[in-house]
């Protein structure tokens, strides 16, 4: 039986249609994509985290421009006592603190926007620059714990030897002290004394702290990372080929441990900002007459029954800032993990 | 449904939904298992041969799986049967023995203990009594001092002695079928053909049906009554073993009995193998799902061929090519023996 | 077994003995630090600075008084610089407090833990796991003494259904006892219970994975059989790990926060106090009885794994 053969043969002998993609008889190919795009593609997806990372930034904005709100708006410091003046309220001049020492309330204006409190300072003016500091000793305690972390990791799991010796032992004493207790014990001291050239009410110092305290929380995973991949066969092949130390821990290991790196950015930097309100609350952290949300959140707690506001509002930025890290942070470990248990339409 | 038929899978497809879109896993899929016979399915992986068993146990289900058409299990659906319905059957009326007996067996618990569990999932009996059965069933799939070695972890086992464990748990209830899942591709060729003599044993001893999953047609030649071929999600060929193996009707099944290496000949200059790849399953594949590799396609295959007998002589052997017998017989043969191509047979 | 038992202890002396040392140390880098000022008073002359000075050591070189100070906590004899109370004494009778807010908390967290987790891994990508999800993350983003704060507010003052302050013992009054403590209870565990969910819900869900749990449903057995006798069992271990570190923290004070706020007179508080006081002796006494509580909770970590998994052999 003779067989139709209107089609070309291609050089394998094997039948090549001209066809639309979709009916070609390799069928519908899935796109070639790599894994960080693959994340981020997945990311994109998550609307919820898109949007506590676009809060997040709504917030770091607000507080950053915190001395312009001061400057144009408020038209007041942070730290500007202003007990015996008045402020415009609805037409109507009003005392920013009462005869009874009564504090005014959120005016909704550009003065005082959230009210004022005891010395008359504009609580909307000591929010944002509250969250500045917060923020600013979160973020420098997020790199230190990053940057020596990673060394330490590094070090201590490529190299083993010498600089595990030292830096492993290091590592797990404090990780043993409870986090709040030598985060407060060194706040205490050095918040007296200072280190060196930096005072002790400066703010890097609740950031070098809270540095310190938590590098082990990043150094052990990565140091079991290091472990685990200097331990595979291409680490190996590597090394016969001739590549310097430096160079296979930049190359080959250091693009392995980065999406345990990345995961945990969020982690810590989350976690800093939290440890920073627990030493301010207790006096260990940041020291008048800068604030940050820990302190105005210790401060109002005094006047808790009366007006809870002060220490809520500030609470709830925290909260809200916090909240927004965290979510992202999830949305990030799940972009990144390939067995994410997800519900997919078709 | 006739009798000593155990089990009629109709029309059974298989898809899931994922990322890049619907995955069609098994396609159009139908056949019977009779009291006694060993049906093996082959193809290579991905073919959806697994699939298809795990489907007939339920274990394929999940928010992303998508099913159609029947398996009637001694006239019970198994496909649309609740979950709870499934339960009953699981073990049973329908067991299964699978790939990788090291991971496939509970590290943190007993071998003994995980025989006793199959029982008492479906039959009150004692803790005892149970036991008393794992440990004669332990013997009979030929495990040495089975009373001593039922208290052990199966890490403590051979790949072989893990293997017998698993044919042991999974006959306990003696059911009607029982699946087995390239049980032997994990271990050493001396153990396979011990396995393999016990289930086909086994199996005769209890008139079970058995399915065997394989790629490998030296299994296939050695334990199967039928043979299954699928690719790409679709059976291609279907036929008793001899028919398979002396009058194979698909181009694909010329490949793969073309691409076993004979000891009785000399060796080929080059392996043969079937060239090119599997079409991806995303979305629907138009025509006959081999045409891509198919040396003899012409264009009657843009049209998929449906899965029926061309044979007079041969009812029961079916197949998906709209070759005429006679050229087939012409075509499959490669150098002097039954192959896909030329290739470089010697 | 006698050589984990040898290996433990040892790593636990050398541990309370580091801890110790950098205790010491923390305190030595503050230049205004003066205990002897601080125990003779505010209004004290120099003499009797100096007569205070003499009676501690505290002119003796660093060393010699490390030395003096962990000599005097072993004989139980040390003294906190503030009140002058006997520092072991004062934990000995503080530590019930501190048992009787950390003990039920931990349970409850645990047990809600368990639950909220499983249901999590079983349900996963669904609406349940979502809500209980987000409920897990806005638990870790509120400071426990924000929460304090709020509980207090909400439902001891404006709703006066719990009493402020205070601690009763469990001898004298059980029911007012816990009374006295649910909301303490309360804001430790909210705090704890989302993060441990989702450590079981990710642990559960790489088991779940496996091809054991695979075969354990092939058996026959209901989803509620296969979750909890193959894959809880295994996915219990990086919680076992990270709950007895929290505990033996909370156990050596680490809750001083709940414990300020609620005024709950326990290990915690006495902790606080003392380092606002620059008080030594009680803050290297915490943190040696901390690092005690580690050391034992980590070996009794160790030996539940073994329990759990056969395949791991205590080899210390």
């Amino acid at each position: 039986m003779a067989l139709d053969s209107a089609d070309d043969r291609g050089a394998a002998g094997v039948v090549v249609t001209a066809a639309p993609r979709d009916l070609s008889p390799e069928g519908r190919q899935p796109s070639a994509i790599g894994p960080w795009r693959l994340a981020g593609r997945r990311l994109r997806r998550n609307k919820v985290a898109l949007f506590f990372l676009a809060l997040f930034v709504v917030i770091v904005a607000m507080c950053l421009l915190a001395p312009v709100y001061s400057a144009h708006i408020a038209g007041i410091g942070p730290n500007t006592n202003n007990i015996t003046g008045t402020v415009s309220v609805a037409g109507k001049q009003q005392d920013v603190v009462s005869l009874d020492g009564v504090p005014i309330g959120p005016t909704w204006g550009a003065h005082y926007l959230l009210g004022a409190d005891t010395n008359g300072r504009d609580l909307a003016v000591r929010l944002l620059y509250g969250g500045r500091t917060s923020l600013l000793i979160g973020a420098i305690a997020t790199v230190i714990i990053i940057v020596l972390g990673t060394l330490a990791g590094l070090l201590s799991g490529y190299f083993r030897g010498a600089a595990d010796f030292i830096l492993r032992p290091l590592m797990e004493l404090i990780w043993s002290f409870p986090v709040v207790i030598l985060g407060v014990a060194l706040g205490t001291a050095l918040a007296i004394g200072g280190i060196g050239p930096v005072k002790g009410n400066s703010v890097y110092i609740p950031a070098f702290i809270i540095g310190v305290v938590y590098i082990p929380y990043l150094g052990k995973p990565i140091r079991g990372e290091v472990m685990r991949v200097r331990n595979q066969d291409y680490i190996d092949a590597a090394r016969v080929q001739g590549m310097g130390h430096w160079r296979i821990m930049f190359s080959e290991i250091m693009p392995n441990v980065s999406s345990t790196i990345i995961v945990f950015v969020p982690l810590i930097l989350a976690s800093s900002i939290l440890l920073e309100s627990y030493l301010s609350f207790l006096g260990a952290g940041v020291q008048a007459p800068n604030a940050s949300w820990g302190t105005l959140i210790s401060d109002g707690l005094d006047y808790l029954q009366t007006t809870p506001t002060f220490s809520l509002i500030p609470g709830a930025m925290l909260v809200l800032t916090v909240l927004s890290i965290n979510v992202v942070g999830d949305g990030i470990r799940d972009a990144l993990d390939p067995r994410a248990q997800v519900r997919v339409r078709t | 449904m006739m009798d000593g038929q155990l089990l009629a899978v109709e029309d059974l497809e298989v898809s899931f939904a994922t990322e890049d879109g619907l995955v069609r896993a098994v396609s159009g899929v139908s056949f019977t298992v009779s009291r006694g016979e060993v049906v093996a399915i082959v193809g290579e992986s991905g073919s959806g041969k697994s699939v298809t068993v795990m489907t007939l146990m339920g274990l394929t289900r999940s928010p992303n799986s998508r099913f159609a058409g029947s398996a009637r299990l001694r006239g019970q659906d198994l496909v649309d049967a609740p979950e709870q319905a499934l339960e009953a059957v699981r073990g049973k009326e329908i067991a299964m023995i699978f790939q990788d007996p090291i991971s496939s067996l509970s590290p943190v618990q007993r071998v003994g203990a995980q025989i006793v569990e199959q029982i008492r999932a479906h039959e009150k009996v004692s803790k005892a009594a149970a036991l008393d059965r794992a440990v004669e069933l332990m013997s009979r799939v030929g495990i040495p001092n089975a009373r001593e070695r039922a208290r052990a972890y199966p890490h403590e086992f051979s790949g072989g002695m893990r293997q017998r464990v698993m044919i042991a748990m999974a006959l306990s209830l003696s059911p009607s079928v029982l699946i087995a899942d390239e049980p032997t591709t994990a271990l050493d060729v001396t153990i396979q053909a011990q396995i393999l003599d016990e289930i086909r044993q086994l199996s005769a001893e209890s008139d079970a049906g058995v399915i065997f999953v394989t790629h490998d047609l030296g299994v296939v030649a050695d334990i199967a009554d039928r043979v299954l071929v699928m690719y790409a999600g679709r059976l291609v060929e279907q036929g008793t073993v001899d028919e398979i193996f002396y009058d194979p009707q698909h181009p694909y099944t010329w490949g793969l009995l073309g691409s076993v290496t004979r000891v009785d000949r000399d060796p080929p200059r080059r392996l043969p193998a079937i060239p090119g790849q599997p079409p991806s399953l995303v979305g629907t594949l138009e025509g006959c799902p081999f045409r891509a590799r198919c040396p003899h396609a012409f264009d009657r295959c843009r049209e998929l061929p449906p899965l029926a007998p061309r044979l007079p002589e041969a009812p029961g052997h079916l197949d998906r090519c709209w070759l005429e017998p006679s050229v087939k017989r012409v075509r499959r043969q490669a150098g002097g023996r039954i192959g896909l191509t030329e290739g470089a047979a010697s | 077994m006698a050589r984990f038992v040898t290996r433990r202890v040892a790593s636990a002396i050398l541990l309370l003995f580091a801890v110790s040392v950098v205790v010491f140390g923390i305190f030595e880098v503050i230049p205004s630090y003066n205990p002897a000022r601080a125990i003779a008073g505010r209004n004290a002359t120099t003499t009797t600075v100096q007569q205070v000075s003499e009676k501690f050591g505290f002119n003796k070189p660093v060393y010699v008084q490390y030395g003096n100070t962990m000599k005097l906590i072993f004989t139980g004899q040390i003294v906190d610089y503030s009140d002058n109370l006997n520092v072991v004494q004062q934990f000995g009778q503080r530590f019930p407090v501190t048992a009787s807010l950390v003990i039920p908390a931990a349970l409850i967290w645990m047990a809600g833990a368990l639950l909220f987790g499983s249901l999590s891994a079983l349900r996963a990508g669904r609406l349940m796991d979502r809500g209980l999800t987000v409920a897990a993350i806005v638990g870790v983003s509120i400071p426990v003494f924000l929460l304090a704060a709020v509980l207090l507010y909400a439902f001891a003052f404006r709703l006066p259904w719990f009493p402020n302050t205070g601690y009763v013992q469990l001898g004298d009054n059980p029911a007012e006892w816990a009374y006295h403590l649910i909301l303490p209870w309360i804001a430790i565990a909210a705090l704890s219970v989302g993060f441990y969910s989702r450590v079981l819900r990710a642990s559960a869900l790489d088991v779940i994975n496996q091809d054991f749990v695979r075969t354990a449903k092939a058996k026959g057995l209901s989803e509620r059989q296969v979750f909890v006798r193959h894959v809880l069992r295994n996915s219990l271990m990086p919680i076992v790990t990270l709950f007895g570190l929290d505990f033996a923290a909370l156990l050596g004070g680490a809750a001083l926060v709940t414990e300020t706020v609620f005024n709950l007179p326990g290990i915690g508080q006495y902790e606080a106090q003392a380092i606002g006081n620059l008080d030594v002796p009680p803050i290297m006494v915490g943190a040696m009885f901390t690092a005690f509580f580690v050391v034992l909770f980590s070996a009794l970590s160790d030996v539940v794994y073994a329990l759990l998994d056969p395949r791991i052999r205590l080899t210390g």
